[in-house]
């Protein structure tokens, strides 16, 4: 998944450039749309339905399909996305690639960890490490403000709503 | 009257002081995540509704009810303080709340917000109350075509009317419908798109795949283009109005009201139209009433707007909250979600094996007038607890980010985890909150993929009871009059979409214009209608 994004167009002047990264989206999009037609064509149609379990798969599908190839088409005419404005979002940056990676590492890390450490450590992990990579430096306070919340919620939901969050290795300990 | 009684039957179930607990810390805790930049009502909810799975259903909507008016009450606080609103409805708030801010007038601006949102709201919800449970009666009769009707109505409405492109619409809508497939099939229970995973048969939990989208996506999306410089807050103090103020405002806010509710009650309708022509109307009658009084000539710019005028603040703030009333109409008679936090409330219904539909109201009777009277009770809290807080909340526009984005990923992980206790969950979570990010770098519209996946499997299920009952023969679809209607309403909107558009650039480029200081509200060449058109796509 590509996610580089051009700065917006500087003024009418500036000829507008295609948005390759589209092309990549329309592929995905094409082999998703392309996948739920075969595995709808796989299934086995009962009796006294008359409809059955393959029309609405097959119609998203070919619809999906349908979609990708008009956005490839739109791209290749020059249509271009309007990336998302926010509070905190400048668009006239280069997309931090670096940055996302590091967040999609952390939160793997939590998925392989949070059975065996526990959500109060897993959790706290978690925060410190996305607020590392968010460009926190202060790694004390970050880790200690994770624990706070990480130990804070596992009682919350353990005690207060009764929903069992793993203890993991604090078992006994909590 | 009858509706009364029941509302009162509501408000006494709702006014047990252990329930008063759940609406304000419902209320406190919306507030919190709502003033937090970045976050719309509708994440805050998701993000919330974890901490709603340990209550019983009742008081889960309390809860609801104060999560709900808190997080919009909160959005209003932010695009006031930090003049970048964090969604398409306080677009308008911000563009005078702002400038009051700056004026030094921000506290009659967060006021005028706050007693506005509770008016509107009030009357919304008093509103509902009388017309939810009449249109609930005509629902139950509805078949499964023309109900079918109703579901295409709202797909098409939301892809189409919405948003810049209907070609990112209807790629969002199909990538919705396609996660709406994947788990068994509802009738010959056979699994689809489950890539022989079991934690897929199940189907998609609705709250991993909204917290991905809306939270995770949106940190990761964040994370890619941090603003390094944050945004000047804007100092306050209490929250007041003066009777100058008060005189300016009880106007708008009837009239925001009046524009806000029927908008929220229709499909595609939402917040931005109503919040948009209430501005634009305060702006006009502004001008007329100077106009009146000093000549035709001082008329020119003697109002407030484009300064910071207070009417733009209770106008839009009232719609706002208006049309997130009305938007209750369809989503309780119906069981039809027209809006991006109508369709997480609904999926947190689910969550309860309560079934969407129009049978919610007669079914659930007694628990949809506890949500109605509750959120009456809501709308109080908020204004007795957020006048006060204001200065309070404001400090929280000063979270450091990646302590701010760090914290909404550390939820929307807990959120997916506490659904099962599973860890492939948060693996499901990171793998939307990717779809998220390319969805807001591609500009694909967030609402109509929520709703895909939430109408999706009710689709399917009525098209193959309508099929099942003739035996196969598609012109069942259009053998009900209503079916017929609908479709009629559909085919004349699309028609009139392209008028529709053309209108909405020239209003909309008039508003720009007015906000420049050196002219006047008309648009008149098309290069300043262009220029507007510009800077209303960078938005």
């Amino acid at each position: 998944m590509s996610t580089q994004v051009e700065p917006p167009v500087a003024g009418p002047q500036s000829t507008p450039r295609v948005d390759r990264a589209q092309y990549g989206l329309a592929a995905v999009l094409l082999v998703v749309g392309a996948y739920t037609v075969y595995d709808a064509m796989t299934l086995e149609v009962g009796f006294a339905d008359p409809v059955g379990p393959r029309v609405f798969p097959v119609v998203i599908g070919t619809g999906l399909v349908v979609t990708a190839v008009w956005l490839a088409v739109a791209t290749a005419r020059g249509s271009r996305p309007e990336p998302e404005a926010g509070e905190d979002v400048d668009l006239t940056s280069p997309t931090d690639r670096t940055t996302v990676l590091k967040l999609v590492a952390v939160v793997l890390l939590t998925i392989a960890t949070v059975s065996w450490l526990g959500w109060a450590l897993a959790g706290a992990l978690l925060f410190a490490g996305a607020a590392w990579a968010l460009g926190s430096r202060t790694l004390i306070r970050d880790v200690l403000v994770g624990l706070v919340l990480a130990v804070g919620s596992w009682y919350g939901f353990v005690v207060g709503l009764g929903i069992p969050l793993t203890p993991g290795v604090l078992d006994g300990i909590l | 009257m009858e509706n009364l009684g029941l509302l009162a039957d509501g408000l006494a179930a709702a006014l047990t002081p252990v329930n008063l607990l759940y609406a304000a810390v419902g209320v406190l805790l919306g507030t919190f995540v709502g003033v937090l930049p970045g976050i719309g009502p509708a994440m805050a909810i998701a993000l919330l509704l974890p901490v709603t799975f340990g209550l019983e259903p009742t008081q889960a909507f309390i809860m609801f009810a104060g999560l709900y008016y808190g997080g919009m009450y909160g959005g209003s606080t932010t695009s006031i303080l930090l003049n970048t609103p964090g969604e398409s409805a306080s677009v308008m708030t911000a563009l005078e709340g702002n400038l009051m801010a700056r004026a030094g007038r921000g506290a009659q601006a967060l006021a005028t917000a706050a007693i506005g949102s509770f008016v509107a709201g009030t009357i919304g919800t008093l509103l509902v109350a009388m017309f939810a449970p009449a249109l609930a009666d005509v629902a139950v009769e509805i078949g499964a075509p023309s109900y079918f009707a109703l579901m295409v109505l709202a797909l098409v409405m939301t892809t189409t009317v919405l948003g810049a492109s209907p070609l990112r619409g209807f790629l969002s809508l199909f990538v919705g419908l396609t996660i709406g497939l994947v788990g068994l099939d509802l009738n010959t229970g056979q699994p689809r798109l489950t890539f022989g995973v079991t934690q897929l048969t199940d189907r998609l939990d609705i709250v991993v795949v909204a917290v991905g989208i809306f939270a995770l996506g949106e940190a990761l999306w964040v994370a890619a283009h941090l603003r390094r410089k944050p945004a000047r807050v804007v100092p306050v103090g209490q929250p007041w109005l003066g009777r100058d103020d008060w005189r300016r405002s009880w106007k708008p806010w009837l009239r925001g009201t009046a524009y806000g509710f029927p908008f929220g009650a229709l499909p595609a309708g939402g917040a931005e139209l109503p919040t948009f022509l209430s501005y634009v109307t305060e702006r006009r009658l502004a001008r007329r009433t100077r106009r009146g009084a000093k000549g035709r000539e001082a008329a020119l710019r003697t109002d407030e707007f484009g300064k910071g005028a207070i009417e733009g603040v209770a106008g839009p703030e009232a719609a706002n909250n208006a049309s997130a009333a009305g938007m209750l109409v369809p989503m309780l008679a119906l069981g039809l979600p027209v809006t991006a936090t109508a369709s997480v409330m609904l999926s947190a219904l689910q969550g309860y094996g309560i079934q969407p539909g129009p049978q919610l109201m007669t079914d659930h009777a007694d628990m949809v007038w506890t949500l109605l009277a509750s959120l009456l009770v809501g709308n109080l809290l908020l204004l007795v607890l957020n006048l006060p807080l204001a200065p309070l909340w404001a400090k929280l526009l000063r979270i450091p980010r990646p302590q701010l984005y760090a914290g909404i990923i550390f939820f929307a992980c807990l959120g997916a985890y506490a659904t099962n206790l599973d860890p492939f969950d948060i693996g499901l979570l990171l793998l939307f909150g990717l779809l998220g990010l390319a969805m807001r770098r591609f500009g694909l519209p967030v609402l109509p993929l929520i709703l895909g996946v939430i109408l999706g499997p009710l689709m399917e299920t009525k098209l193959r009871e309508a099929l099942t009952i003739s035996g196969g023969d598609p012109a069942i679809l259009w053998s009900e009059p209503l079916a017929i209607a609908i479709y009629a309403v559909l085919l004349l909107v699309l028609a009139s979409r392209p008028l529709l558009s053309r209108w909405r650039a020239r209003a909309e480029a008039q508003t720009v214009d007015g906000t420049d200081d050196d002219t006047d509200g008309r648009a008149d060449g098309d290069g300043e209608r262009a220029a507007a058109g510009t800077e209303g796509d960078q938005r």
